[in-house]
């Protein structure tokens, strides 16, 4: 441990440039993991505020105040950042902060990479956002943009949108590679693939997905491009395309992209569940069998966003069976939380609190899910708020909470401050409540009939938008307070030692608390 | 089987006052054979979920109660038993094929698409829907029609608010009924819940759906697909009537259209035609190009001093009639009738200080539709 902490220092003499440049030309991989996570706070502020006045709009029935045009680009562009703004670029965040603490490695393998995949992202969302001021308006046909209604019928800003998801997919997929390098190449003597902690193993199998898909969803836009500006028809039925083709390779992507949204997720919750339960993972290698497995199948299970589509019965049935396959290793995985946490000796701060939050309200989600892939009843729950409930239970106390789970877990070996434990459990409580008032009562709206991405409805499903609406203040609001703690930590705050937790395990917390700049210059011994 | 623990549960944790409209929390079992044995597999899986859940979160808070840390909970280090993660992985299996078989067999009989004794092509349109009764002659369009000031909230709403149409889709008790659907622009999706029928409404491309409905009555529904600004202002109303009085409405609509046709033929006044032009330019046309005739700058053109409508009539009257195509612009030759065709070009060329002081008469519209039908 003493050589450890030498080799530390030595190579602090190499510390951050100061200001601006030190966040301009960083190839440090903490520093870019940091410009990911605030860039990936500042979009989820962003989109928070869309989603906030399109529940403000549906607070009740009429059209008070903002109009359908611009309800659908508040619907689209809360979809588009969320997704690629918000959530994919915290995993990138927190992959990037502790993949090489984890795996003992100096730095990623491609650091000049490394800083190209995060400075395309501002470009691309301020391309993406600057379509609200266009004449026209921003992209209004939905984050899945299914043709003809985002080719033909679209305004012209579409063509900004296509470029800024083309530089988000380049964004991506260098992540990716950068990830899937350093965790093939830089692990540190010892450590062996089995050992990898479960953080490392989800992400690795994500990489993979997002290198096998983003080229996809690159593919399908161009397609796009081609029948707006280049007079193709791809998906123009009258010039012999076909529509429908434009949803299968939208999904043949964006089913992946779920468990790329997800995956992670698991990691994250299952680094923090044994650290406080004071036990280890029940089952390592089912965990990382069944995370592959579900990587497996997202690639087969496309077409159940499309069961109302006109698909041939065998159709159906195929992706209806494929999809409720995915119950399976999913089950394998709840349960091995479960276990670990019988018979342990448990305490509840605030990481342990969201990753707790999140294996009840994700396993919410996943009934949802498997409600919805039964072919015969998804013809009453499709395209109505039931699935906007359940889209939202596995991302919001899904994804979501695993990410703010992982951020308090880790917050005190990046800053080397404990949060303040008491806001911690107020901000939990507050965002537990505020997202359960928020999606649950879409369930019922969605089953008494009310389509998604509607700005106006009828009076029946009055009561419960209402309801909705007050959650999603509760929790947009709440999150402010995640920005207080946040700060206030880096600020100050009460002084972690290298373990911070307990029991934990991990090479991260053999490491001081800030962890240096430069850090596992010499490779760490594993056993 | 009604989910009755819920709403009290709701009351209790929302705290909010009932107000005018009903807390429904469950689906409709609908009034079909097939929109019941759907509500029957959404209930079984339901229940499915709702037991899983129960073991699943009971164990976890138990742990969650008795072995915390500050009961003075001592970790027992056990891990990796291959019997229970075997069970774990089989059961959930085993489950999910009893869920498979019920949902098979359900499947299969909605795709029963044999004989029907009526069949109905449904095409979808920015944002309306049109019916055609294949070998009866009969075809129309079905508009909301509730009013833009309920909307707006300057007058109190109606009791079924966006869920009102002027034409709805009429169809025989008891007949089996076969809908083609399909789409003239973007893609919609037709929805009735009471009979479990959603098929999406793709340009291009003819979907089936049937249904056979016992029980006359009016059922609503609503496009379920995002196409375009007023995607949330197209409803679906079915009328199911008693055979007889399914006939009765059949000869009532072909006189109604003969009617029509005598009165496409009368002399009628500047005046009239401007009051007819400005319900059905609100109706079928202010959704794109505004009440105020403006349009949304480089979505929707606007009309008011558009040099078309200024100097074009031709154009203008082709336009209309033909639609534009590769844009939102529909042939309206088929929506509205030569009398109201005749009434809203008239209205567009004159109001919002359009002021060109030209008329058109259905005469006029008849003759070029007469004319290009035979071309």
């Amino acid at each position: 441990m003493t050589t450890l902490h030498q080799s530390v220092k030595q190579t602090e003499q190499h510390g951050p440039a100061t200001g601006l440049t030190r966040w301009l030309y960083t190839t440090n991989h903490k520093d870019i993991g940091t410009l990911y996570l605030w860039f990936s706070f500042i979009m989820f502020l962003t989109g928070g505020c869309m989603a906030l006045m399109i529940r403000a709009e549906l607070f009740q029935p009429g059209l008070q105040l903002i109009d359908p045009e611009f309800f659908n680009q508040m619907t689209t562009m809360h979809g588009l950042i969320m997704v690629f703004g918000a959530v994919m670029p915290a995993f990138v965040g927190l992959a990037n902060w502790m993949v090489p603490m984890m795996v003992g490695a100096p730095d990623m393998a491609l650091p000049r990479m490394n800083n190209w995949s995060f400075w395309i992202l501002p470009f691309a969302f301020g391309l993406m956002l600057s379509t609200l001021f266009m004449e026209g308006g921003a992209p209004n046909f939905g984050w899945t943009f299914y043709a003809p209604l985002s080719t033909t019928y679209a305004p012209p800003s579409v063509t900004f949108f296509i470029f800024a998801v083309h530089m988000m997919g380049i964004s991506s997929i260098m992540g990716a590679i950068n990830i899937i390098a350093t965790i093939l190449n830089l692990r540190a003597p010892g450590m062996t693939m089995m050992k990898l902690p479960l953080f490392v193993w989800t992400w690795l199998i994500t990489a993979f997905l997002l290198i096998a898909v983003m080229p996809v969803l690159a593919g399908v836009v161009t397609m796009m491009l081609m029948d707006i500006h280049f007079g193709t028809s791809f998906f123009n039925a009258a010039g012999g395309g076909d529509p429908v083709l434009f949803q299968h390779v939208f999904w043949f992507f964006g089913h992946p992209e779920v468990y790329i949204m997800i995956l992670p997720a698991f990691g994250i919750v299952s680094e923090i569940i044994p650290t406080f339960a004071r036990k280890r993972l029940f089952g390592y290698a089912s965990m990382v069998y069944a995370t592959a497995s579900i990587a497996f199948l997202s690639f087969i299970v496309w077409a159940h966003h499309m069961f109302t589509v006109g698909l041939p019965l065998a159709g159906e049935l195929f992706f209806m069976f494929a999809t409720m396959l995915i119950a399976v290793p999913t089950g394998v995985k709840v349960f091995n939380w479960v276990a670990t946490m019988f018979h342990g000796s448990l305490t509840f701060e605030t990481p342990m609190l969201f990753a707790l939050a999140f294996v009840v309200l994700f396993t919410i989600g996943g009934f949802s899910g498997l409600m919805l892939a039964i072919a015969p009843a998804d013809f009453q729950y499709h395209d109505t708020y039931f699935v906007v409930a359940h889209f939202h239970y596995v991302l919001v106390p899904g994804a979501i909470f695993a990410i703010m789970a992982g951020a308090y877990y880790w917050l005190p070996k990046w800053t080397g401050h404990y949060y303040n434990e008491r806001l911690g459990r107020w901000h939990f409580w507050l965002s537990f409540i505020g997202v359960n008032i928020t999606f649950f009562p879409m369930h019922f709206i969605g089953l008494a009939g009310m389509p998604r991405r509607i700005p106006d409805y009828a009076l029946q499903f009055a009561d419960f938008n209402m309801v909705a609406s007050i959650g999603a203040f509760i929790f947009g609001f709440s999150q402010l307070l995640f920005l207080y703690i946040v700060i206030a930590t880096i600020r100050g705050g009460e002084k972690a030692g290298d373990k911070v937790w307990e029991q934990p395990t991990g090479l991260e917390w053999t490491l001081p608390s800030p962890a240096p700049y430069h850090t596992f210059a010499e490779p760490p011994e594993v056993k | 089987m009604r989910v009755s623990a819920l709403p009290l549960l709701l009351a209790v944790a929302g705290g909010v006052p009932a107000a005018r409209a009903d807390w429904s929390l469950n689906m409709t079992p609908g009034v079909t054979e097939i929109s019941q044995a759907v509500f029957d597999l959404h209930m079984t899986i339901f229940w499915i979920c709702v037991a899983i859940g129960v073991v699943v979160f009971g164990v976890m808070l138990w742990s969650i109660f008795h072995h915390r840390k500050s009961k003075g909970a001592q970790a027992k280090h056990f891990h990796e038993n291959t019997l229970v993660e075997i069970i774990w992985t089989v059961i959930p299996f085993v489950i999910l094929i009893g869920m498979a078989v019920p949902a098979t067999a359900t499947l299969i009989k909605m795709y029963d698409k044999s004989e029907a004794d009526l069949d109905i092509q449904v095409t979808g349109y920015q944002w309306k829907w049109r019916y055609q009764y294949l070998g009866e002659d009969i075809d129309f369009f079905s508009n909301l029609s509730t009013p833009r000031e309920q909307i707006s909230n300057d007058s109190e709403k109606g009791e079924n608010y966006l869920l009102e149409v002027d034409n709805p889709l009429v169809i025989p008790a008891d007949k089996k009924v076969r809908f083609l659907i399909t789409s003239n622009d973007v893609i919609h999706s037709w929805w009735v819940p009471a009979f479990a029928v959603k098929k999406d409404a793709v340009p291009g491309f003819i979907n089936e759906a049937w249904t056979r409905v016992p029980k006359p009555g009016i059922y609503r529904g609503q496009c379920a697909e995002l196409c375009g600004v007023d995607h949330g202002f197209m409803p679906v109303v079915v009328e199911v009537k008693p055979q007889a009085e399914y006939e009765q409405w059949l000869a009532d609509v072909r006189a109604a259209k003969a009617e029509q046709a005598a009165a496409a033929q009368q002399e009628i006044s500047f005046d009239e035609l401007m009051a007819q032009g400005e319900q059905v330019y609100n109706r079928a046309c202010a959704a794109c190009h505004q009440v105020t005739g403006e349009g949304l700058p480089n979505v929707f053109p606007a009309l008011k001093g558009s040099a078309m409508v200024l100097q074009d009539m031709a154009g203008h009257i082709d336009i209309v009639l033909n639609g534009k195509s590769g844009t939102a612009m529909q042939a309206f030759r088929d929506q509205l009738s030569a009398v109201e065709l005749a009434a809203v070009i008239t209205y567009e060329r004159n109001a919002w200080g359009n002021d060109t002081g030209e008329m058109v008469s259905p005469a006029e519209i008849s003759q070029r539709t007469a004319a290009s039908a035979t071309e």
